[in-house]
């Protein structure tokens, strides 16, 4: 009797001590691998340095002397000085400053719409992969028609009828895009559940929460962050379309977006207003769309030849 | 390969319905009450009550939709609200245009994509792949609205050598004039597409080439144009069909945003005046009718791709021909 080993729950301190350690040295790896692989190649590191210096330009507007909403009918259209560096607007704005506060919003909404892409989208899909069957079948054609439907077009009508604003703007957006993660998140997923550490972790007696939030959602990581990069771009992108039909950021709040409807009035006789806010889009764009695509490259090795 | 078609069918109906019902909900759900449009303070409340009974405006949600989608169905799509026309001659009336744009900017995307891919992919990592590559970033990341501006701003406002807007000049009804109106509306909207195709043909191309019927092929001693025209550029077409047809969406979509630049008189711009009215009809009708384009495209090039390529239908139940 007294030989009988006693199984308590102090039994797997060993063994959920050691799993930690090992789960944390695995979500070091990660974001390690991505600095590194981002360290080597040139334009990622271009990519990183113009989108940190944007960020913090955006965030630093409010220091600019001017008022972004002051309208001022004297200073209207003036050209580039040493004052207004990107000139003033038709209400006598100045521009650079109204880019600035531009930017604050179109990278607010960018960023608001991935994360709620991002976490609809990871918990749908590893739901549905982890759990498997019937109800695997259901979310996955649930899923396969939102991706089959015409989101812009939806998106416009929508906007048309709900109260215009970057709360709805940030739904609509994320509404329209978690569908693509759920489908990756899942596919990784179900590899990830035969692969024998989780079984040996379901095994030892681990909830099936605990599976999917310690073993499962670090392990999609990778994948999970080249989707928010894209999809920051996505968003973005959107943005500006919805808002440059006027169906997004509503006046006197400007994206760059609504800044380039504004500019469309003023398109022949001072284009000018047109250029800076498309190149911010394009640079932000530009900067996710890379950095996504390189971190995919440097994260799954099989697609590099 | 018919469970599969069947399958597929079943898929495009279901997302018709779910789209219809989804607009009509918003339409409904939507704050502010459409009947405020049509009916006047100076009304009395009889007055009222008949214009909203007249709209169909008294009964339930699912009353309306369906009355609605039971007119659909047969072809019906309506009366707009604001000019109290008929839908169906309006749309068919602007139709042309848009399908004018959308497919001459299909074909300009393949036009400049085939080549600049195949050489891409070909001519792998030297300077011309690069610039090519780094261009078909550019493009993919562009706002298509904001580079017709540029284009617009280019040639004019500087050069002046293109109209701005329209498909006319007021009183000139030639060809060459509709031409000159359509070259940047039609790169504007061709612009996006280029950039993925290129991409994907350049990627297929790289693929298609360290197969091993091109060793064979260049053993029997095959010139490389001949393995790239004859063999290389047959497999990497197949994928773009599917590829063009996943691309009706954006196309559609773009279209309408490249209408409203440069206020080319098709369905977007129709549909456009008629969200500023909440001309529901109208508005459903433009939903419906490009919802369907887009699926319907879809679902053809679903079918035709697996028809096509043999390595699908070996998967399917009834093999091969």
């Amino acid at each position: 009797m007294e030989n009988n080993i006693v199984i308590t729950n102090d039994s797997f301190a060993k063994l959920e001590k050691k799993k930690t350690v090992e789960v944390s040295v695995e979500r070091q790896s990660v974001w390690k691998d991505i600095w590194k692989e981002l360290r080597k190649n040139k334009v990622a590191m271009v990519s990183v340095v113009l989108l940190a210096i944007l960020i913090i330009a955006v965030l630093l507007a409010p220091l600019s002397p001017y008022d972004p909403y002051k309208l001022d009918a004297s200073q209207k259209l003036q050209g580039i000085s040493s004052s207004h560096w990107f000139g003033t607007d038709e209400y006598g704005r100045d521009y650079f400053t109204r880019t600035l506060y531009g930017g604050r919003v179109s990278l607010l909404v960018g960023f608001m719409s991935m994360i709620m892409t991002v976490v609809i989208g990871t918990s749908l899909g590893v739901f549905s992969g982890y759990v498997g069957g019937k109800v695997d079948m259901f979310l996955m054609s649930f899923t396969d028609i939102f991706l089959a439907l015409p989101s812009m077009l939806l998106m416009v009508i929508l906007n048309t009828f709900l109260k215009p604003g970057l709360p709805t703007l940030i739904v609509v957006l994320s509404l329209f895009s978690w569908a693509s993660v759920a489908r990756i998140t899942r596919a990784e997923t179900m590899s990830l559940k035969e692969r024998d550490f989780v079984v040996a972790t379901q095994n030892l007696g681990a909830s099936n929460f605990r599976v999917i939030v310690k073993h499962i959602i670090p392990n999609i990581l990778g994948p999970v962050i080249v989707a928010a990069s894209l999809s920051v771009a996505n968003a973005i992108l959107m943005e500006s379309s919805l808002s440059f039909l006027g169906l997004g950021v509503q006046i006197p709040r400007a994206s760059w977006g609504s800044m380039l409807q504004g500019a469309q009035a003023h398109i022949l006789d001072y284009p000018l207003l047109a250029v800076y806010p498309g190149v911010m889009i394009l640079i932000t764009v530009l900067s996710f769309n890379l950095l996504g695509d390189i971190l995919r490259n440097a994260l799954e090795p099989k697609i590099v030849e | 390969m018919w469970k599969y078609c069947l399958k597929k069918t079943a898929q495009v109906v279901i997302v018709m319905i779910l789209i219809s019902f989804f607009s009509f909900a918003i339409v409904y759900f939507a704050p502010g009450d459409i009947s405020d449009m049509y009916v006047n303070p100076e009304m009395t409340e009889e007055q009222k009550a008949n214009v909203i009974a007249q709209l169909g405006l008294d009964k339930s949600m699912t009353e309306q939709y369906f009355a609605w989608a039971k007119r659909a169905v047969h072809g019906d799509l309506g009366v707009s609200l604001s000019n109290k026309s008929a839908v169906w001659p309006q749309f068919m009336q602007r139709l042309p245009a848009t399908i004018i744009l959308m497919g001459s900017s299909m074909i300009l995307s393949l036009l400049l994509a085939i080549p600049l891919g195949l050489w891409s992919g070909y001519k792998k990592n030297s300077w011309l792949d690069n610039l090519i590559s780094s261009l078909a970033y550019m493009g993919m990341s562009i706002p298509s609205f904001w580079f017709g501006m540029l284009l617009i701003i280019v040639f004019a406002a500087v050069l002046k050598v293109l109209p701005s807007s329209g498909m006319h000049t007021v009183g000139n009804v030639s060809a060459f004039d509709t031409f000159q109106h359509m070259i940047l509306p039609c790169i504007t909207l061709s612009i996006g597409h280029v950039a993925v195709y290129i991409r994907y043909i350049r990627a297929n191309t790289i693929g298609q080439l360290s197969e091993e019927y091109v060793l064979t092929a260049e053993a029997k001693g095959d010139s490389q144009t001949k393995i790239l025209f004859r063999h290389v550029l047959k497999n990497t077409l197949l994928p773009i069909i599917t590829l063009m047809g996943m691309n009706l969406a954006s196309l559609v979509c773009g279209s309408f945003i490249v209408e409203s630049v440069f206020g080319w008189p098709g369905i977007g711009t129709f549909a456009m005046s008629a969200i500023g009215s909440r001309d529901y009809p109208v508005i459903m009708a433009y939903v419906m009718l490009s919802g369907f384009l887009l699926v319907v495209g879809n679902f053809i090039a679903d079918l035709l791709y697996a028809f096509v390529d043999p390595r699908i239908k070996r998967g399917g139940a009834s093999g091969g021909k």
